[in-house]
């Protein structure tokens, strides 16, 4: 089966000035990263904040440019940003990100703005458009008497639904979603994570879930990637980087994720501050924050390789000399 | 009880009407000396606007009754001055909105040795000796170097710490803390809970918890109060709302949380949203969206009572006490116990 996305060593790096006068260093946003998705799936996407989610998110869209690197959907290249074709494809691959209310005309109805897709890449014969809105609002939970309401008139979950509904109206095969449950209530959050599952178990759509929340992530994603500074460290199915993550970053992100009646004692807490992306560390990015950093953590960056249990990690500790491996028991 | 030994804070029937709009509809809550209370509650239902009012904070419009007690004296009505002095002194509170607290034209150091001017009349080298003893006791590392930093040159954990900081510099008696780690990564908001403990332990200070994160509660705080649409809906220790939530709504909250382990089910959502203040349904205002709700609950609203376990509940058809043995007590017990 061909994948429904793939990145290609995928480099984004933004040219950041500190102060008015200082000079602008170079930040890698995103730093060679390769990644793919199938039709139907979920990868989830998680991280500190920073370590270049979000700009990883636009840059499979074609939204954001890459440096370096190719994004290919259903086999074939991204056409440049703008284009005719970009258009096209765009159709097919959609974004949902954290605010809704700022991806909403405040002057327009939901339904007139669930049905913009419809008239701007003509899928739809007008006498039509009102029975595809209909069924738009529908699959996504929101009731035909709110079709008239403004945003404003609608909570944060309704209008969440009503973005999700908008970027369904052109069929898309892949929904980039960039927190999009984060702003919402946990009651909420389940209703809106209950009803991107139905329409992916439906239409079998291929999708992209960024988010801070790992309890969230790991219910709605099929495999997650792990990022920190612009690169994967960890990547694996959902369960498995779970139930045993191998990552010094990961065992500290999943181990900090409070739980009901969980104690906090026994926990791994992390020494330290995330670092300043302009301003890398040596070696694995992660060697100044890692309880088990060697010397050589601190000279050279660890690659992402495969491990066994189809997962793949970056840490020289988790790469298998036996002395590192003991360092990691220790530390589980 | 009795007067010689009053808790520490003692709100009573606390009202506040926003342009004639009620969305605090009478608070009955104590905090005690020392204690860790958690306060939980979706978007909206008065968490903020409870300590706001405590402390005098609201905007002029907000129409403020009832009783605010600290230490025995009344506040709600009391004098600017008076309030002042409890403010930052007694109590001291961590805003939701962190840019609202750390002055960005202000020297950090600064704003800390000012704090410290106000609240005990620091001056000169002991002003500064005792900001930098803060800053360390906060976990600031290199603290003589950044004291002359803006706080834009901190990280965002970092500016919760130096908030942290700035709240300890009057010695308070309570911290409020409303959502200090929400905005912060998974791994630094660990780090500041673990903060938060480390300092009640140190300073026997109280504190007061508002979160609509449950599991962060459950590692601060001893007990919980959960709100709904302006009141206290349940109240108990952690570990008997964890272990067994009577409250519908209480329990509709934990079922909705996604999990860590175990099998990746659908999530349990709450149908419906929180009502608007201005258009509270009839009866108990949870009742539209509740599971277990009957026709009695629609027309009457159930007051907030003592339970034979010390827990106060206030609910006509609460989960009953014996069927709670679900999955989901049983997670959150086994939890409990590990
Ligand atoms: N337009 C831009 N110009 C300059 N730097 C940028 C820009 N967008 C992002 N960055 C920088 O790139 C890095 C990655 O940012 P990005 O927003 O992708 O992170 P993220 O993982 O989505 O973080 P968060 O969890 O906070 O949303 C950060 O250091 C950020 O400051
Ligand atoms: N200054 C204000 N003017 C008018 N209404 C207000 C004001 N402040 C709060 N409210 C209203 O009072 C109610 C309670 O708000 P509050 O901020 O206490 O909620 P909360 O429980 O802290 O929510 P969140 O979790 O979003 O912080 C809400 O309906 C809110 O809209
Ligand atoms: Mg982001
Ligand atoms: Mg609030």
């Amino acid at each position: 089966m061909t994948a429904l996305l793939e990145a290609e060593e995928l480099v984004r790096i933004y040219e950041v000035r500190r102060g008015i006068f200082g000079r602008p260093s170079p930040v890698r946003a995103v730093d060679g990263i390769s990644l793919a998705v199938m039709p139907g799936e979920t990868l989830g996407i998680v991280g500190e904040s920073g370590s270049g989610k979000s700009t990883l998110g636009r840059m499979l869209l074609g939204l954001d440019l890459a440096q370096a690197g190719e994004v290919r959907f259903a086999g074939s290249p991204m056409p440049r940003n703008g284009t005719a074709e970009w258009r096209a494809m765009r159709a097919k691959m959609q974004l949902v990100y954290q605010d809704p209310l700022a991806a909403l005309d405040r002057r327009l109805t939901i339904a007139a703005q669930i049905g913009e897709p419809l008239q701007i890449h003509r899928l739809v014969p007008r006498q039509y458009q009102a029975d595809r809105v209909a069924e738009l609002m529908e699959a996504v939970g929101l009731r035909s008497d709110q079709a008239g309401r403004f945003p404003h008139e609608l909570s944060g979950g309704q209008r969440q639904r009503a973005v999700i509904a908008r970027a369904l109206a052109s069929r898309p095969k892949l929904l980039v979603c960039d927190e999009p449950v984060s702003a919402l209530d946990v009651s909420i959050q389940a209703q809106v994570v209950n009803m991107l599952r139905d329409l992916q178990e439906r239409n079998g759509i291929g999708m992209v879930f960024i988010s801070h929340d790992l309890k969230v992530v790991r219910n709605i994603a099929d495999r997650v990637a792990v990022m920190y500074l612009g690169r994967i460290v960890e990547e694996a199915s959902s369960d498995v980087v779970f139930r045993s993550p191998q990552h010094p970053y990961t065992k500290a992100l999943v181990s900090s994720v409070p739980v009901p009646g969980k104690p906090l004692e026994g926990r791994m807490i992390l020494q330290g501050e995330p670092p300043n992306p302009a301003d890398r560390p040596s070696g694995c990015a992660f060697h100044p924050r890692c309880p088990v950093a060697q010397d050589i953590c601190r000279t050279s960056s660890p690659a992402l390789r495969r491990i066994g249990d189809g997962r793949t990690a970056a840490c020289h500790a988790v790469a298998g000399e036996t002395a590192s491996i003991e360092t990691m028991r220790r530390m589980a | 009880m009795g007067t010689t030994n009053p808790d520490l804070v003692e709100l009573r029937d606390l009202k506040v009407a926003f342009d004639g709009v009620q969305v605090l509809h009478g608070i009955d809550l104590t905090v005690a000396r020392g204690e860790a209370l958690g306060l939980v509650g979706e978007s909206g239902c008065g968490k903020s606007v409870t300590w706001l009012a405590a402390l005098g904070l609201l905007p002029g419009k907000a129409a403020v009754t009832g009783s605010i007690r600290v230490d025995g004296r009344q506040l709600c009505g009391a004098e600017r001055s008076d309030l002042e002095e409890v403010r930052g002194g007694r109590i001291a509170m961590i805003f939701q909105d962190p840019s609202s607290s750390l002055n960005p034209v202000l020297r950090i150091g600064r704003q800390i040795v000012e704090a410290l001017q106000i609240h005990r009349g620091l001056r000169g080298q002991a002003a500064r000796t005792e900001a930098l003893r803060l800053l360390d006791m906060v976990g600031i590392p290199d603290a003589p170097r950044r004291f002359d930093l803006y706080p834009h040159e901190f990280s965002g954990g970092q500016c919760q710490r130096l908030m942290i900081a700035m709240a300890l510099a009057g010695e308070p008696d309570l911290l409020v803390a409303d959502e200090p780690t929400t905005a912060l990564d998974a791994t630094i908001q660990a780090q500041i809970l673990d903060l938060l403990n480390a300092l009640r332990a140190e300073t026997g200070m109280a504190l007061v918890f508002i979160s609509h994160d449950l599991g962060a509660v459950s590692q601060v705080c001893e007990r919980v109060c959960v709100m709904y649409a302006g009141r206290i809906v349940e109240e108990g220790s952690v570990a008997q709302l964890f272990s067994q939530p009577r409250h519908p709504y209480t329990r509709g909250l934990f079922d909705a949380i996604p999990r860590i382990d175990g099998p990746r089910d659908r999530l349990i959502p709450i149908p419906g949203t929180v009502p608007n203040p201005k258009h509270l349904p009839a009866g108990c205002s949870f009742s539209p969206r509740c599971p277990y709700a009957v026709d009695a609950c629609g027309s009457t609203y159930p007051s907030l009572e003592f339970q034979g376990d010390g827990r106060r509940l206030a609910c006509m058809r609460p989960v009953p006490a014996v069927t709670t043995s679900g999955e989901a007590k049983r997670r959150i017990h086994e939890g409990l116990m590990a």
